[in-house]
């Protein structure tokens, strides 16, 4: 390992520890990890935002290509600064609302077409009792209607639309340990990685 | 004129719809077709998702009672207020790492308007980290708001409400560090999280903290379900948001979207029963290609 190499891996190291020291409980260097990652991502957003937002989407259409309806974004852009202004705020509404209203205008036929009608059509399945394939359909499609009972908020959950409602959140949690089973076992396969890492830097030291 | 204005609202809708339509999913010559006949369904539903909607805002608007049942999260809410003000320690509201333009935020900001009345009736204090720059502003509005609606005005303390970083990771570092050093007995976490929900919210367990969490992204709840003790699952949080504020857009948006919910269950219902007869006509209607 060249000497380049082992001063910055080293430095990956010694954070990596700082960070792991709070397991323990809050340090001095936990707390100068943390200070370290808060104020480097700000400068380095700040960096991240000029190179890949201002210059290809402002400075090189508007100055280099001339086109300058670019212009409209970037005024827009500039309106929402007002939003620190006590007395200027109110112009960043304008901006906001454009935003927005583009924003939903494009995510809601989105949301519409890959939540609700896609899963629509894949729900409504042939059901019955004669193989696997239509037991399980049906109890698909019995979980799906008991999930949306549980999220319908015009009516108590009382009686059997209460116990339909039951089924609909049991559910929802054998789907979330499932999830979060998932998860976990890609989070550990994180922790794996960092404690390789750790590990090789320490034999590489040691040669 | 507010008829006018949803019409508008409507109309400028289904533009940007078709005009999605002409330009994406394989359209390769925008100049043949505005409008995509294999796309109609989609504009179906969404007519009548929108026209629902808007029907429930105006009946709201005339104040006409619309019934929506108590979430349990707000018990919730209330026993972690109280808590934290028996034991004399502060309260942290954490609204997500999300921009003021995402909806959860939205509504994060109005429950963080009513916690702050809340906390302000009992002189707890109230922590508010923030991700995003532009929420800042909204969240320093409304708890300002909230002390301001209890009679407290001069205890709104701006140093609070505290940007901490745009970075996700940064982000729960810095608000792991608040929970550690500051020690807040009741942790309120809504809004749209990611990775960062379970690292903080292991943190706060790990301080004692009675910890309430509510978030639509289905990826996070089992982290919160897992670590808090109470989670407000998907769109409970906007329902919590819509019988805190009793605001008549998101109430009306409550309901309409309700309406909406029966009709599908109505249609899943009916699709099974003719798909298992062998009449497949029907949800070949719902099948986009």
């Amino acid at each position: 390992m060249d000497l380049g190499s082992a001063l910055w891996n080293g430095l990956a190291v010694f954070l990596t520890l700082c960070i792991f020291s709070i397991l323990y409980k809050d340090n001095p260097f936990y707390k100068l990890a943390e200070h370290l990652v808060v104020g480097i991502s700000a400068g380095y957003f700040a960096i991240i935002l000029y190179y890949n937002g201002f210059l290809p989407k402002v400075w090189v259409p508007v100055v280099k290509e001339g086109k300058f309806y670019y212009l409209i974004p970037t005024i827009l852009g500039i309106m929402m600064w007002t939003r620190f202004s006590r007395k200027w705020s109110w112009v960043s509404r304008y901006p906001i609302a454009a935003y927005m209203g583009i924003g939903m205008g494009l995510a809601i036929p989105l949301t519409m077409y890959a939540f609700i009608l896609t899963q629509l059509s894949a729900t409504m399945q042939p059901v019955g009792f004669a193989n696997a394939k239509l037991i399980n359909n049906l109890l698909v499609a019995v979980w799906v209607l008991c999930g949306l009972i549980y999220f319908f908020f015009s009516k108590e959950h009382t009686g059997a639309f209460g116990w339909a409602a039951k089924i609909g959140i049991w559910t929802l949690m054998v789907g979330f340990g499932a999830g979060f089973g998932v998860t976990v076992m890609g989070r550990v396969s994180i922790l794996i990685e960092r404690f390789e890492f750790l590990v090789n830097y320490a034999k590489a030291l040691i040669g | 004129m507010r008829s006018n204005l949803h019409l508008k609202s409507l109309i400028f809708f289904i533009l940007i719809f078709l005009f999605w339509e002409s330009s994406s999913f394989a359209q390769e010559d925008l100049s043949q077709t505005w409008f995509n006949p294999h796309r109609a369904n989609m504009l179906i539903f969404l007519i009548f998702f929108f026209a629902v909607i808007i029907y429930f805002i105006e009946r709201a608007k005339k104040g006409k009672s619309l019934f929506i049942r108590r979430i349990a999260g707000l018990d919730a809410i209330e026993e972690a207020v109280g808590r934290a003000t028996e034991m004399g320690k502060p309260v942290l509201f954490i609204s997500g790492i999300e921009d003021v333009d995402q909806i959860q935020t939205v509504a994060a900001m109005i429950i963080l308007g009513n916690v702050a009345k809340m906390v302000a009736g009992y002189d707890t204090p109230l922590l508010v980290p923030i991700c995003q720059p532009f929420v800042v502003p909204v969240a320093e509005e409304r708890v300002k708001e909230g002390y301001a609606s209890a009679g407290k005005p001069e205890a709104y303390n701006r140093d609070n409400v505290r940007y901490i970083s745009s970075e996700q990771f940064a982000y729960a570092a810095g608000v792991n560090g608040i929970m550690l050093r500051e020690r807040p007995a009741a942790n309120l976490m809504f809004g749209s999280f990611y990775a960062e929900s379970l690292v903080m919210a292991e943190t706060g367990f790990s301080t004692g903290a009675i910890q309430v969490a509510g978030t639509a992204n289905i990826h996070q709840l089992p982290f919160f379900v897992v670590a808090c003790d109470y989670t407000v699952i998907g769109e409970e949080l906007f329902a919590t948001s819509a019988y805190l504020s009793k605001e008549p857009k998101l109430l009306g948006s409550l309901k309409g979207s309700d309406l909406t919910k029966a009709l599908i269950m109505g249609i899943l219902a009916l699709g099974v029963v003719l798909e298992t007869l062998g009449i497949t006509h029907f949800t070949r209607w719902f099948y986009i290609e």
